[in-house]
């Protein structure tokens, strides 16, 4: 294999902070003491930090409320808002301004106290003069919407659903981090209550605090410290509301996955380990058939098999994902976290043995933004 | 004020909507019908563009039944894929929400909505004949 990115941009620490629950902390403490977590684990101290890179769902200013918090001055903030996606897009403005010299420190950084704080899914846009009549309720329905199709054209059906949430669920089962770490069967999945029809409470993720940060550096200033490489990473877009969407069955994964990909010199086959943004049941199911992992249209079959769970041919959300593990509103720099983790054999009971190359997939509006991240552990350098 | 020249997308949309007209948009060198209303059209930026009146007719192209507490009742929401060709969002009436399929044809209808009107769907009688609007 040959890896085609020249000097990579490294992710050197990761970390999470109150998981759950996380009474009594506003969104930039959780943020914070992430963020504290991330820069110990990377030797590297918070003057250092010269990039600053954050997204809170209820603050447009957040990359200079948050450098105030932490109170540096860096060189370079960036809050681009692309919904749950955004801190991978910030990972590629990052990597760039890294290889440019214009930063020397990312520190990529998200909290939220959406669960204790004050109760709710924060809405991030005023609605549409063309939907606010019909009162989907945001963002659920356009997922089930999605759903509606893949089922109308595919056959899927709420089995393959259930082996979604499932397959988390036993994940989430060897990670004390995770939120819901219970057993599910089938029969309480049926009996959970419908909220936006295919979908019930359980095919939709969690609403939880929490927080994770992420500290990235140019390779050369990888020392011995465990370190992930960004091998590639691809961005992509193709509509905002879910009407819009031009195939309401293939997301932009297609095109996100291909570049980050092309960029790695890899494919699918050569993938370890895999993280995607897992807000609905659909997503996973969707985004395996879009990066390539199966064909389009047997994404269902695919996980009704077995083969994302634990034991199964492909792992799949291996800390449990938006579904059973955490989702603080936007869940994808928990997908990066988990990926770092991975491949520095940090994933305690749930660690892949031998995982040397990972994929984080973030999603962010509804199915709007794609952004694949090809994940690379020492054996890549 | 002066109006500044040009197509003035939700005003006009909803103006026609007050005649009782369902108006969408096209290029007319490209002449793909487009929705919601804009200055352009999307992925060309052509802006000859000119209003013209659908069929109504189209096909639900993905439904979901929004789930509430009691008394209020479950509604729908659906993508309504015109024979046009565009696709927005709406919802489907005088029928059940579950018993919306995707595939369902429909046809539409103007009803009014806060200050405006909106365009929603019935479905399409056996026959076709024309479900009258309310």
């Amino acid at each position: 294999m040959t890896y085609t990115r020249r000097n990579p941009a490294a992710v050197i620490g990761a970390a999470t902070f109150g998981m759950g629950e996380a009474p009594g902390f506003t969104s930039p403490d959780l943020a914070a003491r992430a963020s504290l977590a991330a820069l110990a684990q990377a030797g590297i101290s918070l003057s250092q930090v010269d990039g600053v890179f954050i997204a809170f769902p209820d603050d447009f200013l957040s990359g200079l409320s948050f450098a105030e918090y932490l109170g540096i001055r860096p060189k370079l903030t960036n809050n681009n808002r692309t919904g749950g996606s955004a801190f991978l897009t910030h990972m590629n403005v990052a990597a760039h301004a890294l290889a440019a010299g214009e930063i020397d420190v990312a520190l990529i950084a998200y909290g939220s106290n959406q669960r204790t704080g004050h109760g709710g899914h924060v809405s991030a846009a005023a609605p549409n003069p063309h939907e606010k009549p019909f009162r989907p309720r945001l963002p659920i329905s356009a997922y089930a919407l999605a759903a509606s199709r893949h089922m109308y054209e595919y056959g899927t059906t709420r089995d393959d659903f259930f082996a979604v949430v499932k397959s988390a669920r036993e994940w989430a089962m060897l990670n004390p981090d995770a939120f819901m770490r219970k057993p599910v069967t089938r029969d309480e999945y049926y009996a959970s209550r419908m909220v936006s029809d295919p979908f019930c409470v359980m095919d939709c993720c969690l609403v939880t605090d929490g927080a994770a940060a992420i500290v990235m550096v140019r390779k050369d200033w990888v020392d011995r410290r465990p370190a992930a490489y960004l091998l590639g990473l691809g961005e992509a877009t193709d509509h905002y509301q879910i009407a819009q969407m031009p195939d309401m069955t293939t997301s932009a994964a297609k095109f996100s996955g291909e570049r980050a990909f092309a960029q790695a010199g890899i494919g699918p086959d050569d993938v370890d380990v895999v993280e995607l943004y897992d807000a609905f049941t659909i997503n996973t199911i969707m985004f395996l058939e879009d990066l390539g992992f199966c064909k389009k249209g047997e994404g269902g079959a695919f996980v009704s098999s077995g083969a994302i769970a634990p034991g199964g041919t492909l792992p799949v959300n291996t800390n449990g994902g938006g579904l059973s593990c955490v989702h603080p509103g936007m869940y994808g720099l928990f997908t990066v976290v988990e990926a770092y983790r991975q491949l520095t054999g940090a994933a305690g009971d749930r660690q892949i043995s031998g995982a040397e190359i990972a994929v984080a997939h973030g999603n962010g509006g509804f199915l709007s933004s794609q952004v694949t991240a090809v994940l690379g552990g020492a054996a890549t350098q | 004020m002066a109006t500044i020249d040009g197509v003035h997308p939700d005003q006009e949309f909803f103006a026609f909507l007050a005649e009782g007209r369902f108006m969408v948009q096209r290029s007319r060198t490209g002449g793909k019908a487009f929705f919601y209303p804009r200055v352009a059209e999307p992925g060309t930026g052509r802006t000859d563009l000119e209003w013209f009146e659908v069929s109504g007719l189209g096909t639900v192209y993905a439904t979901t039944t929004v789930r509430v507490r009691p008394p209020e009742l479950d509604y729908n929401v659906a993508v309504v894929e015109l024979d046009e060709g565009a696709r927005m969002l709406s919802r489907i009436e005088d029928v059940a929400p579950q018993d919306v399929v995707v595939g369902m044809r429909v046809k539409a209808r103007i009803v009014p909505f806060e200050k405006h009107h909106t365009v929603v769907f019935a479905p399409l009688a056996a026959g076709g004949e024309e479900v009258a609007r309310s």
